[in-house]
């Protein structure tokens, strides 16, 4: 009966446009290996999409593991937990990767690693108890984005939810993580879903999987094959591994075969899409009530010495890390925080992680050279591999004109900035800068 | 400020994502269709004599002398590294007749770099494509220089000028004097015309390079001599062999297969493509049924760069999800 519901599906519709890219999934076989605690966190209160948190404690305070340490009255919010235990030594402005100020609080580490005494596993009688247990957990889309979960939850009955598409393609290169999970906690992510689907009501659930990961399909098909996730149609759709796959709007045209509109979310055509990550973490969560303060992280590029997955409490500082798998065995000339195709390059390694972070990497110098940059010859390879159906040529000529008009006409906003038109550009254009270009300048136009 | 562990690495490369490129370059595509262009040259040579690879070299070098010193008079960066002027310079050479006096085919070479690329700002601004407005200028300017047919088959170390002349087979169905070669003659190019349109052979294998290595899309090329194959099927009145010698004559492999696809002239879209080819071939048909020129394909494509700016405008794709109708996104939502 089970294989009756636990069917195999193929895209309902491939998405257009997209690249190939080297998988260098060179860390799969890495089982993720926890980092010892550090001897201190910074915790920045901007850790997802929406309004930063306001500190709740204050300096001298001490915080046990899982402690709400900050949080915001904001609807478009997640709260942050002390993710080590010990004395709250500093709350002060840091940079963030991106350039944006931002609060932060750090704790000096008692070297305990004391739960926090009030942590309770959350009390779920109804769906509203539900998203409430999701808003407390601190969990936000760990795919990257680190838009808060509940809100993806908080859907109107009027929107028809029927289908909960949860992400493992993973398309970006070097990141394992969300493989690993699929591997060792396959069992958290059906039952997860169990969950949602009781809760939620979703007619579909639909895990993604890229076809470069034969093993993810196989685990998972296996523990849907006994059972788990039985009350749930769980269907396990197969991608063509092409990158962006697992970006959002494409994830729901090929589960589905609907269009998110531009300006739009998935729910606005009926559908939640959740990274694999974040739906194991919830099952995890309604178990020990132990908030979103660790987070796994894949550590690799050329400039590594010892390539590994690696957990680590939210806040760790990225030097660290990288010691612990190793240090550099050769100079690094570039860091990346995330993938290679839509991460930051970071200006130095002294920054904190993020809940949403995925990935660090560092490459040696021979690995960072990109092409020279020449005049566009028009060849149109920007707007073929373009998932968005965007002419990013064109849009490049508005942006240099200034013409607002044009740029909004060209649906200058739908672009994610994925990096597939730069990554195909035979010019070398960076062309990825120059949709951020067009943006600020639409976003200044609209101000006025 | 916290301070945090002091920063003792070396300074890090800073870049706006993706942080990888993938290997295309426009150098290598600009190689691979002067790759896709030996065939053809060879195929001249042996053809028209030891004179059309002299043709091609004087046109060659003429178009990246021109572009070097074009760019350098107009203070700007020194882009012969790209390899387009070559490119630029052997499909200006294919258009012309191998016993075309040198300085005609030099000055070709400097009209198509210096008026047509570099006054409009150089590669990828152009409007029209340069070879064939070159081609255009000269057959305007040189008609019987232009119009003087080499026959075939004089020996590859032939270089008079004054060779033996005849008529194109283009001509000989316009009602000129001269005799049909054979269609496997066709095929292989032994016949007068251009030095690089007549054997058929030479350009196909590299239009099938340029496709299997992704540098074209098959759009133009196909839409193009489909519409011609299917009006001068029914204008031949279903004739398979006068249909087969409408496609083997003149410039059209090479003007579909090599010309009409160039980037910056034509559009970017596949429906834009489509409806480029079909343009193309139309107007192609009409110069060749009832025009006074017996060819028109390089007439087809001018003219059909010139409207590239409005198919592109009409063939623009919507951005993703654009709802087409209200009804539609209801439709979804249910």
């Amino acid at each position: 009966m089970t294989s009756e519901k636990n069917k195999v599906i193929k895209a309902v519709k491939q998405v257009r446009g997209g690249v190939s890219v080297s998988h260098h999934k060179n860390t799969a076989d890495c089982e993720v290996v926890r980092m010892p605690n550090p001897e201190k966190v910074i915790l920045p209160m901007q850790q997802h999409i929406g309004a930063p948190c306001t500190p709740t404690v204050a300096v001298g305070d001490k915080v046990g593991i899982g402690q709400l340490i900050g949080d915001s009255d904001k609807f478009v919010s997640a709260p942050i937990h002390a993710s080590i235990s010990g004395t709250v030594t500093a709350i002060g402005n840091i940079k963030l990767p991106n350039g944006n100020l931002t609060q932060a609080v750090t704790i000096e580490s008692d070297g305990e690693n004391r739960l926090w005494e009030g942590l309770e596993k959350p009390v779920i009688n109804s769906k509203d108890d539900f998203i409430k247990a999701v808003r407390t957990s601190g969990l936000v889309g760990l795919g990257g984005a680190g838009f808060p979960s509940f809100i993806k939850l908080s859907f109107k009955p009027e929107q028809n939810i029927d289908t909960l598409v949860v992400n493992a393609a993973e398309c970006e290169p070097y990141i394992t993580v969300d493989y690993r999970e699929c591997l060792d906690n396959s069992w958290d992510i059906l039952s997860s879903i169990d969950v949602l689907s009781s809760y939620f009501g979703f007619k579909n659930v639909v895990i993604a999987v890229e076809d470069n990961k034969p093993e993810a399909f196989k685990v998972l098909s296996s523990v849907a094959g006994a059972g788990v996730g039985k009350k749930s149609k769980v269907s396990l759709m197969t991608l063509k591994s092409k990158y962006p796959q697992g970006a959002e709007k494409m994830m729901v045209q090929s589960a589905t075969g609907r269009k998110v509109p531009p300006g739009k979310l998935p729910a606005d055509v009926g559908c939640v899409v959740m990274n694999v990550g974040s739906v194991a973490f919830l099952s995890r969560y309604m178990k020990t009530g132990k908030p979103l303060v660790t987070r796994s992280l894949t550590v690799d590029g050329s400039a590594i010495a010892k390539p590994m997955n690696v957990r680590t409490p939210v806040g760790t500082n990225i030097g660290e890390i990288i010691e612990f798998c190793g240090g550099f065995k050769e100079d690094p000339c570039k860091i990346i925080l995330g993938g290679p195709m839509m991460g930051q390059a970071l200006v130095s390694t002294n920054h904190p992680t993020c809940k949403q972070n995925n990935a660090i990497l560092a490459f040696a110098k021979d690995d960072t050279v990109l092409k020279p940059e020449r005049d566009c010859i028009r060849c149109g390879r920007c707007a073929q591999v373009c998932p968005m159906s965007l002419m990013p040529t064109l849009i490049t000529r508005y942006t240099k004109a200034k013409d607002v008009e044009s740029l909004k006409q060209a649906g200058i906003n739908v672009c994610m900035e994925c990096g597939s038109c730069a990554f195909a550009c035979p010019a070398g254009k960076p062309l990825v800068q120059h949709m951020r270009l067009a943006k600020a300048l639409v976003r200044e136009a609209d101000k006025k | 400020m916290i301070s945090a562990k002091p920063a003792e690495e070396k300074m890090l490369t800073v870049s706006a994502s993706p942080h990888v490129r993938s290997s295309t370059t426009s150098v290598r595509l600009m190689l691979d269709v002067i790759i896709s262009l030996c065939p053809a040259l060879i195929a001249s040579v042996i053809i028209f004599g030891i004179r059309a690879l002299a043709v091609t070299a004087v046109t060659v070098v003429s178009c990246v002398l021109s572009e070097y010193l074009c760019r350098k008079i107009m203070k700007r960066s020194n882009t012969i590294g790209d390899l387009s002027a070559i490119v630029t310079g052997m499909l200006l050479a294919f258009n012309l007749p191998s016993t075309i006096p040198f300085w005609i085919a030099a000055l070709g070479g400097a009209v198509a770099i210096v008026v047509v690329k570099q006054m409009f700002g150089g590669i990828g601004q152009n409007f029209v494509n340069p070879a064939i407005t070159a081609r255009i200028i000269l057959l305007v300017s040189f008609a019987s220089a232009m119009s003087d047919w080499p026959v075939p088959r004089q020996g590859i170390f032939n270089f008079g000028v004054d060779a033996v002349t005849g008529a194109t087979p283009l001509a000989v169905m316009s009602g000129s004097d001269g005799e049909m070669p054979s269609l496997l003659n066709m095929f292989l190019g032994v016949r007068g015309g251009c030095l690089g349109e007549t054997c058929a052979l030479a350009l196909i294998i590299g239009g099938i390079y340029l496709i299997a290595r992704k540098v074209i899309s098959p759009a133009v090329p196909l839409s193009f001599i489909g519409t011609v194959a299917i009006i001068m099927l029914i204008a031949e009145k279903g004739s398979f062999s006068a249909l087969a010698y409408q496609i083997l004559s003149g410039g059209l492999l090479l003007g579909a297969i090599f010309m009409a696809t160039d980037y910056a002239t034509s559009p970017i879209s596949f429906k834009g493509k489509i409806i480029f080819g079909i343009g193309c071939g139309i107007i192609t048909c009409l110069i060749r049924i009832f025009g006074s020129y017996p060819e028109g394909v390089s007439f087809s494509i001018i003219i059909m760069n010139i409207l590239v700016p409005h198919i592109e405008k009409l063939t623009t794709p919507k951005p993703f999800g654009t709802p087409k109708k209200e009804k539609k996104v209801k439709e979804a939502q249910t």
